[in-house]
């Protein structure tokens, strides 16, 4: 009969209105400022640019090695290289970036930039929160915008942080032990002739974020 | 004959001179119904309330959209129609001029020789209200006017049954 | 002292025409008659957005609007002054006096409804003689507001959307008048007012609406369908059906202008609520005989608002139609069903009063219904479809 079914979506519908005022189950919305989700790992928003230890110049990990700017399908990633080198994360001399800057308005979240960075200087962040009254420089994130702790990395991604952390200690460890060895040999090589030259067997670092 | 009268008139004439000269025609429907309003509040103003209730219901209603229709469907709306030759103009001023004359005279002697204009009266005769109410209407259509009405309701209905023919044939040519 | 309060703004006006000049008295009269509507129903289309929202809201298990004041209350003075602050922007090809015309003409014909609506006993702006006519003669107007918006915005989503408007309303508002002849045959008048009169007496405690007969009730429900569709809500949103043509005929207006649409709509809605409830809910008259000591505004403005949390929790609940179901509904059912309630009205009328009458009117409101809503049923088998091009 025409009209059924008509009634029945009323009735329908008036449960949820009702029922919405009676059990609080039925409201699934979380009121955002005061209620918060807790955040998810996988979560991204725009990237920023890691840096150990507490001077964010002196460790900032990236070397400025212009791939994620060349990769970055939007063109949003500007880096001006140094003239000097500076030792970075595992303590080599590298070059740094004198300025690094994105537009995170033209930034479109895509993570290619982490992808391909060798040396886990440039991560997600997973904050969102971003509105600004300038939507020209208030939306040009400069280095020093951009530069968070490998602590804060740990916190929001602590899966991803772990591995990377683990990557460099070891590769770290064995420049250290190179170090070592070649210091050793030094020493050698001051007492007796030269030994077999040791090959340094560098592989290439991944970036472990999925 | 008081200021509400004249400013009404002045209205309406301005709505149809505009209809008849504007260029765009869909502006000239806008204005015709400017003239379509205005003749439904002179119609008020004295005092028949049903017939100028029922111009705006049917004239600005649907008079005015069917002929926006039926431009929408025949050509670009909204299409600037071009200035006339000056010949072919002359001849439309004659012949328009001629029609509204005729017509204009028609009305003029049936007026004039209606029973219900009379001829001489002096002016304290005049009914103070003529009774053009609904509940009057409505009995002389249903008392003495039956017989018009039913035919003019058959005639409705066979155009309206016609026009659903027409736009059937073409479903049916459909595979 | 119930007389007292029921009549107070009666007294209220009277009491200020005596300080007018005997002079401006009629248009001091008018003014004192006509303000308060241009006041109240602006308030209550305020209050009704807030509340729609949030009622629509609790139907979807949403909390709704909550921030701006006490429980979201203020939201519409947020609305307004978002709508007052932003840029009025017109297509550069629009028509400009039609797109600046076309909202004043949908609020003013919205508003003109008003004049004809008894609000309360001795409350009407115009007791005219013609005074339904007039109802929907003003209610016709809308439709040229919306072609001049839909055609004058130079854009294919208003031009459709008017299209589909024009359509819809002119389809609708055959039935709509004719759902309403019944009462104007019970009545004998055309004078809103002198309905509301017809209505406003007691058998024991029940009250005598047309609502509570056979062709009443099938003619409240078919009027309040056909009203649903003149107001352009849900389901009949067919013109301004957001996921197909945007916003339909005001999508190329912006800011105040658009909020005069919105406001245009909904004083069509509460018009044509105020008219059902005059013609078939007994108007401002109360529903029982004892609870007549409350003011009868108190009463028009009760079941207006219960019509329009009827409209609200329609719209919270069907989906849209497709136009083909829109036109088969007006032209094979709404049609036949009003043409046959004035029938049944015809019967009722010249049987003397009994069980018989009832039994005779309910039947023929009954089996018509079903015959008919079995008719649009009957929907075409679709068997697979079959591709001209793509395959």
């Amino acid at each position: 009969m025409l009209g059924e079914g008509i009634l029945k979506g009323l009735a329908e519908t008036a449960r949820n209105f009702l029922g919405s005022y009676v059990s609080k189950d039925r409201l699934t919305t979380v009121q955002f400022p005061e209620e918060r989700l807790p955040h998810i790992e996988a979560a991204r928003s725009f990237p920023f640019l890691v840096y150990d230890g507490e001077d964010w110049q002196q460790g900032m990990r990236c070397v400025s090695c212009l791939i994620c700017e060349k990769e970055c399908p939007p063109k949003c990633i500007f880096i001006e290289k140094s003239k000097d080198k500076k030792p970075d994360a595992i303590g080599k001399p590298q070059f740094y970036p004198v300025a690094f800057n994105i537009d995170v308005s033209v930034c479109m979240s895509c993570q290619i930039c982490v992808e391909v960075c060798p040396f886990d200087a440039i991560k997600m962040d997973i904050e969102f929160e971003l509105s600004t009254n300038d939507r020209f420089g208030g939306l040009l994130w400069n280095k020093e915008r951009l530069a968070k702790p490998n602590t804060y990395y740990g916190e929001i991604h602590p899966t991803e942080a772990a591995a990377v952390d683990a990557q460099l200690a070891e590769e770290r460890a064995k420049l250290e032990a190179k170090a070592k060895l070649a210091a050793e040999a030094k020493a050698a090589t001051v007492a007796a002739p030269p030994a077999q030259p040791l090959r340094e067997t560098s592989e290439p670092t991944e970036g472990s974020g999925a | 004959m008081t200021v509400s009268f004249f400013i009404l008139a002045a209205l309406t004439i301005a709505g149809t001179v505009a209809a008849m000269s504007l260029r765009n025609l869909v502006h000239c429907i806008l204005a015709l119904t400017l003239g379509f309003a205005g003749l439904a509040a002179l119609y008020l103003q004295l005092g028949a309330q049903f017939v100028g209730f029922t111009q705006i219901l049917v004239y600005v209603g649907a008079v005015a959209i069917l002929a926006m229709f039926a431009i929408m469907m025949t050509q670009r709306a909204g299409a600037v129609a071009q200035p006339a030759s000056s010949s072919s103009r002359t001849r439309g001023w004659i012949t328009g001029g001629m029609t509204a004359g005729a017509v204009f005279a028609v009305l003029a002697w049936a007026i004039h020789a209606s029973a219900a204009l009379p001829q001489t009266l002096p002016p304290q005769a005049l009914p103070s209200q003529p009774d053009a109410g609904v509940r009057a209407i409505g009995n002389a259509l249903m008392h003495g006017f039956v017989l018009p009405l039913e035919i003019m309701g058959l005639l409705l209905t066979a155009a309206l049954i016609g026009a659903v023919l027409v736009a059937m044939q073409e479903k049916q040519e459909m595979p | 002292m119930p007389e007292m309060v029921d009549q107070i703004f009666v007294i209220c006006k009277h009491w200020l025409l005596g300080f007018a000049p005997a002079g401006v008295q009629p248009i001091f009269s008018a003014l004192l008659s006509v303000v308060p509507v241009l006041v109240v129903f602006p308030l209550l289309f305020a209050i009704t957005t807030v509340l729609e929202r949030k009622g629509l809201g609790r139907i979807q298990n949403r909390y709704g609007p909550n921030r701006v004041g006490p429980c979201g209350f203020f939201q519409p003075i947020a609305d307004a002054i978002k709508s007052l602050a932003k840029e009025d922007v017109v297509p550069d090809t629009a028509d400009r006096v039609a797109h600046f015309l076309a909202p004043l003409l949908l609020v003013a014909a919205a508003f003109l409804a008003y004049a004809v609506l008894p609000i309360g006993r001795n409350m009407v702006v115009a007791n005219l003689n013609a005074g339904v006519l007039f109802f929907f003669a003003v209610g016709s107007m809308v439709e040229l507001a919306v072609f001049m918006a839909g055609w004058a915005s130079r854009s294919k989503y208003s031009l459709l959307g008017a299209m589909r408007a024009i359509a819809q309303m002119i389809s609708y508002e055959v039935p709509l008048v004719l759902a309403s002849v019944v009462v104007i045959m019970a009545a004998g008048s055309l004078s809103t007012v002198a309905i509301v009169n017809a209505q406003a007496s007691y058998t024991g405690i029940w009250p005598h609406w047309f609502v509570f007969t056979p062709w009443g009730f099938a003619g409240f429900v078919l009027f309040m369908i056909a009203a649903t569709a003149e107001s352009n809500r849900s389901p009949f949103d067919l013109p301004e059906g957001e996921s197909e043509i945007i916003a339909g005929y005001y999508i190329e207006y912006s800011g105040f202008k658009f909020a005069l649409f919105f406001l245009g709509e909904y004083l069509g809605m509460f018009a044509t609520s105020g008219m059902a409830i005059t013609l078939f809910l007994g108007g401002w008259a109360a529903p029982f005989s004892f609870l007549t000591w409350i003011p009868s505004y108190v009463w028009f403005f009760a079941k207006l608002l219960t019509l329009i949390a009827g409209f609200i929790w329609i719209r919270g609940t069907l989906p849209r139609l497709r136009m083909d179901q829109l036109m088969n509904f007006a032209w094979k059912f709404m049609l036949p069903m009003t043409l046959l309630n004035i029938f049944t009205a015809g019967v009722w009328h010249f049987t003397p009063a009994g069980y018989a009458r009832w039994l005779v009117c309910v039947a023929l409101v009954v089996a018509p219904f079903l015959l008919l809503s079995r008719g649009l049923q009957q929907e075409k088998k679709y068997g697979m479809r079959s591709y001209r091009f793509a395959e």
